[in-house]
């Protein structure tokens, strides 16, 4: 009963937050129906027994990635986003895309209702995903993709200084 | 379990109904009473001059992305952390020692790259 109840309440802050952040003017208050998102999502996933993705989304996507975004807006230096005119024909291309990738969504989702989703148990859910049994995949059958990750926080940190520091020897 | 995280959830409804109340209540029960004068920024008793959002450094950004990139370390070393103990019980613990380290020695690479390329120095 408690289930569905806080997937309903988590799912709906999660759309408001999105449509909160399209139709806000302010790309400021943007970013901030964004981190709205963020956590509801984040709930989404304690839902679902996945207690240390939702924690790492908050601390990495609603805190880092958002600072990051809010530098941005103010690097821009946005100011209010103008209200839409009339059609040209690059909203036309944007409508045309937004409703094939509505109704590919759609079919995927009706292809997969159709199907009985297979359930574990809330027990063994939990368990599969706490941080203990991650560690324990993530340094044994994963330890290789652990460190192709490694490689690409290289390149990130590499590309970041690269891009920001123009004056080089 | 879901239900061990209902404190957390009853602690988040409580903190932001606490908030909330608090800010309502202040405009509810003081006297309201808002002129241009009051409600301009005040800036040192002298009148606001330009935009409140100026534009940023670059450099506020590349210390943000240097750290997002460590968080994200952080993020995949935190289980390794948590489960060490079972792999020294299971005799792996040298074995998951070295993977990590390896982990931690490619983003190693990254950091020096950082310093001596100046990504570090504010100015």
């Amino acid at each position: 009963m408690l289930e569905p109840f806080l997937f309903f309440l988590f799912a709906v802050l999660a759309v408001v937050g999105a449509l909160g952040m399209l139709i806000s003017r302010n790309p400021v208050q943007s970013a901030l129906w964004m981190v709205m998102t963020l956590f509801a999502v984040a709930c989404l996933y304690l839902t679902l027994n996945a207690q240390f993705i939702g924690v790492v989304q908050i601390l990495v996507y609603a805190g880092a990635i958002m600072v990051l975004f809010l530098f941005v807006i103010m690097l821009l230096n946005l100011e209010a986003t103008p209200r839409l005119g009339g059609l040209d024909w690059k909203k036309g291309v944007a409508f045309v895309l937004g409703v094939a990738v509505l109704a590919q969504l759609l079919v995927i989702l009706s292809l997969r209702l159709n199907a009985a989703p297979t359930l574990l148990p809330a027990a063994e859910a939990a368990d599969a995903t706490s941080v203990e049994n991650l560690g324990l995949a993530l340094l044994t059958e994963h330890a290789f993709s652990l460190e192709i990750i490694g490689v690409l926080l290289l390149a990130a940190t590499i590309g970041a200084v690269l891009l920001a520091k123009k004056r080089f020897v | 379990m879901l239900t061990d995280f209902l404190p957390l959830f009853i602690m988040v409804v409580l903190a932001a109904g606490l908030a909330l109340t608090l800010l309502k209540l202040a405009e509810w029960l003081g006297p309201y009473r808002p002129r241009a004068v009051k409600s301009s920024p005040y800036e040192s008793g002298m009148d606001p001059v330009g935009t409140a959002r100026e534009r940023y450094s670059v450099k506020f950004y590349l210390v943000a992305m240097i750290f997002i990139v460590f968080d994200v370390e952080i993020v995949f070393m935190y289980p390794w952390a948590v489960s060490f103990k079972t792999f020294l019980e299971g005799g792996g613990g040298l074995a998951s020692l070295a993977i990590i380290g390896v982990f931690i020695l490619i983003l190693f690479v990254g950091l020096i790259y950082d310093i001596k390329k100046g990504g570090l120095d504010w100015d």
